[in-house]
């Protein structure tokens, strides 16, 4: 059986940062394992710029931020990629098995990292009610057979939901000469960065219908057209307030889940919020030697985070590959008013520690109160809003007293 | 000239015709749709049910019993799936425990096997089971299958033996002549001296054509939820509520994948065609809590609805017609249709060969059973990768389907021609991400197996094209 040190699953941003980061701590032999043909995951589809800006100080496309990555770990020997080699399954000691061209094959590592992305929420999965016509997709779908094929899937376009996803591709499909009637959002605010609400809505006059959704959708063989309707403050349908709009084509941008099939008959704790694992500081799941980060442990907004999770992550599964797992009992975060998630969940002390999470509402000049045993913080804020992840980083002096666990809190 | 022209490739034309191409006569099967089974046929619950609830003297209790009996021979014999996993009817008061009586009677009587369980029993074989649940009805032949599967597979054998497959095909008027029909379709007008009508929905407007008005057909709609398969299974038996006069009632159905189906509502519909899903959804998310608990809707992945065919006597209408000699009616065909079929065929194929007496063909070509990777062992995945890279190239990472199975499905006889048929035929698109990853890459392999440009690939046959324009056509 082969036996690699460390095994990356997924050679996307995480991965490729994780690798980076692994080798710089000392791992030698690193294999990534990638299903597609091609390094970039999910980039590799987003040719719209806007990476970068952290990591490069510059704004690039996604496939240029993938391959500008890719250029800091392709020379490196001990960083191998298999492509069109696909995971099926995870198995006792880390034993992975691997499915490609060549056969079907067994894998041991000593540590094994999750970064295998996310997937979008379907159809069915959010309900979505009326006729079976052809014409419903989820915008990244829309966003590969446009992207890579081009070809439009639509002609007079639709979208549910203002995820970043739906607002890019409403900009995308219009350049290319369909006609975007319109963004529908469940909530009274938008789910997407605001740099993508302008650039991509407002920049082309396409109409934004806040607390609206789409009732039904209608159509025999290809959709016709679909029922716009209002919401309350409960997100329940306004009687009579629905309007029929005529439509070739609905897009979905309805949320992005993050895809961890592999792992989910393991029995290692999951955040039922994220939908991501549950982690340490270390980045390490309930299950010792495997390791998340990137998409797959929680939906990030901005690839430059993702690529320094993956880098702190490729780091401590060198560290755990070295030194073993960490000895001490570990802390936990305790959320209140106001805190959507937390990751990582469990944290050990002797370092300073980045803390990334989302809020559950909009908050302006509000303050960010974490404490626990030996400090309390009051961190101000200048705008919290769902849809922009946060980072606060607490300090090795912050957490030396703290007796199992802290508390986080939005403070208006 | 055909000896027999079938209109409908549900599951009931299928079976017959698949019967009928043992024999030596020329045989064609039509379909308006662009494949098989896309009528009640596939959008069930894909029970076999075990015979105990339809009523004493109906063509559907002796129907439902032979058929469910012949059941495991025939998905053996066209090499599909099929699973004797047992059904729990349960009851859940004191008014429902009488009820439970009348099905025990035609248990006995049916000579159907069954055992009677307490409330409590029944929660240590199924942990979901409500609490409200008093007591039940085990039926331990019942089975479930893939209702489309078998259709497709019936009509491979069929084409492969000489049967004339003709989809997209609409029939459009019929003449009875001296001793032939005349059919017309859309596509042109065929000949036949047998007619055999199982055009489900449509049965009563195909009938129409020759003058005949002897029963209206209503579609009654039924929506379902399904379920993923991943984590733990919710229940791995068959769960009817006591039935009433709508039928079955809305049921937990475990399938042959591994997902899970609640459903169905019944409602009536004016409208032969739509399947749309909405309010019926409700209603089921409403039902379901009758008879079972923990229902983790956060696991579903898709919904969909299904037209049931329903007579106005509420009975099958099995049989030649009473005036028009060689028309035969296969009409009326809702539950128990799919587990009848087999014994509706048998039936038909008698009074085909009644009147033709064709001479049994000497050789009967067999299907190849389809390469299934998921129910290979890995040294056995090993060893065909190696043979076939393309077995080796995962497409549907959610179902874990490789190009060398989707190629196949395509490549076979009957074969898939668009994106419904490659994911009914081997799945990509059923998982958790339903298609959303793996469209793309189906749409490019149908392309190239089928010689066409990407935005000729449809979706499911008609005007449902998936790629509308090339970028920037319009600028």
């Amino acid at each position: 059986m082969r036996e690699v040190e460390l095994a990356i699953i997924g050679g996307g941003s995480a991965g490729m940062a994780a690798a980076r980061g692994a080798y710089e701590n000392g791992v030698k032999d690193i294999l990534i394992i990638e299903r597609a043909k091609e390094y970039g995951g999910i980039l590799e589809q987003c040719i719209h710029n806007g990476f970068g800006l952290h990591t490069f100080h510059e704004e690039l496309s996604g496939p240029a931020y993938a391959e500008k990555y890719y250029g800091l770990i392709k020379d490196i020997p001990g960083i191998r990629f298999e492509y069109e080699s696909a995971v099926m399954n995870i198995g006792d000691d880390n034993v992975l098995t691997v499915q490609n061209q060549e056969g079907y094959e067994k894998i041991k590592a000593k540590a094994v990292i999750l970064s295998t992305g996310s997937r979008e929420r379907s159809a069915g999965a959010i309900g979505l009610r009326g006729d079976r016509p052809q014409g419903v997709y989820t915008a990244g779908t829309a966003q590969q057979y446009l992207n890579k094929e081009g070809f439009l899937v639509g002609k007079r376009v639709f979208v549910l939901g203002s995820g970043d996803i739906g607002l890019i591709m409403a900009r995308r499909m219009t350049l290319e000469g369909a006609e975007v009637v319109g963004v529908a959002e469940l909530m009274p605010y938008s789910n997407g960065l605001a740099r993508n609400i302008k650039q991509c809505l407002e920049d082309f006059d396409i109409p934004l219908y806040l607390s609206h959704t789409v009732k039904a959708i209608h159509g025999k063989k290809r959709l016709e057209s679909i029922s716009l309707i209002a919401v309350d403050e409960n997100r329940k349908e306004i009687p009579g307030s629905e309007q029929i709009i005529p439509v070739d084509c609905l897009l979905l941008s309805v949320g992005l889940i993050p895809e961890n099939e592999l792992i989910e008959d393991l029995g290692i704790e999951m955040d039922g919020r994220t939908k991501g694992s549950v982690v340490d500081s270390n980045y390490m799941t309930t299950r010792e030697g495997i390791f998340a980060c990137g998409n797959a442990l929680h939906v990030h907004d901005l690839v430059d985070y993702v690529s320094e999770e993956g880098y702190k992550c490729g780091r401590a599964a060198a560290d755990y590959i070295h030194n073993g797992k960490e000895t001490q009992e570990k802390n936990k975060s305790v959320l209140h008013k106001g805190i959507s998630y937390m990751v990582p969940q469990y944290f050990y002390k002797g370092k300073d520690i980045e803390f990334m999470f989302r809020v559950t509402g909009i908050y302006k000049n509000a303050k960010i109160h974490v404490w626990g045993e030996g400090f309390d913080k009051h961190l101000p804020q200048l705008s919290l809003v769902p849809s922009e992840m946060v980072k606060i980083r607490l300090r090795k002096e912050d957490l030396e007293h703290v007796n199992g666990e802290i508390h986080w809190e939005v403070e208006e | 000239m055909y000896d027999v022209i079938i209109i409908g490739a549900g599951i009931t034309g299928t079976l017959i015709a698949h019967s009928l191409s043992r024999y030596d006569l020329k045989v064609a099967l039509l379909e308006k749709e662009s494949d098989v089974a896309f009528g009640a046929s596939g959008a069930n619950s894909a029970i076999v049910h075990s015979g105990h609830d339809p009523k004493e003297g109906s063509l559907k209790a002796v129907y439902n019993l032979r058929g469910n009996r012949m059941y495991r021979d025939v998905c053996e014999d066209l090499k599909v799936a099929y699973r004797q996993i047992g059904a729990f009817v349960v009851a859940t008061s004191e008014e429902e425990e009488e009820k439970l009586d009348t099905l025990i009677d035609n248990c006995i009587r049916r000579q159907i096997p069954y055992e009677v369980l307490s409330g409590d029993e029944l929660r240590s074989r199924e942990k979901n089971l409500s609490d409200d649940v008093t007591k039940g009805l085990s039926l331990p032949t019942t089975g479930i299958i893939t209702p489309w599967e078998v259709c497709m597979a019936a009509t491979e054998e069929f084409v492969m033996n000489g049967g004339d497959l003709c989809l997209e095909t609409e029939v459009q008027a019929i003449e009875k002549k001296e001793d032939h029909f005349l059919v017309s379709t859309n596509r042109g007008t065929m000949e036949g001296k047998i007619v055999i009508n199982c055009a489900g929905v449509y049965a009563d407007k195909i009938a129409g054509m020759l003058g005949i008005h002897r029963y209206t057909i209503t579609p009654r709609k039924g929506e379902y939820y399904i379920l993923d398969h991943t984590g733990e299974k919710y229940v791995d038996t068959v769960i009817y509520p006591i039935p009433t006069v709508k039928g079955k009632g809305v049921l937990a159905v475990p399938t042959i994948h591994g997902n899970v189906l609640l459903g169905p509502t019944s409602d009536p519909m004016e409208d032969k065609d739509s399947v749309s899903t909405g309010d019926g959804l409700d209603a089921v998310s409403r039902e379901i809590h009758k008879t079972m608990k923990n229902i983790p809707m956060n696991k579903i992945i898709h919904t969909f609805a299904g037209l049931r065919p329903v007579s106005d006597s509420g009975d099958f209408i099995i049989g030649e017609d009473e005036d028009v000699k060689d028309f035969i009616h296969v009409a009326g065909i809702q539950s128990p249709g799919l587990t009848s079929a087999p014994a509706i065929a048998e039936d038909i194929r008698d009074i085909v060969l009644g009147k033709l007496k064709p001479e049994k063909k000497k050789e009967f070509k067999r299907r190849e059973a389809p390469v299934i990777m998921a129910y290979m062992s890995d040294e056995e995945k090993d060893e065909l990768v190696k043979r076939d890279p393309d077995y080796g190239k995962l497409i549907c990472r959610c179902e874990k389907i490789s190009k060398g199975e989707i190629r196949d499905c395509i490549r076979r006889p009957a074969g898939a021609r668009d994106v419904k048929g490659v994911k009914r035929r081997c799945r990509p698109g059923m998982g958790r991400c339903q298609g959303g990853f793996c469209e793309v890459e189906v749409v490019k392999i149908l392309a190239e197996e089928l010689g066409k440009d990407l935005n000729e690939i449809s979706a499911a046959g008609g005007d449902s094209r998936i790629l509308v324009a090339e970028a920037k056509e319009d600028l």
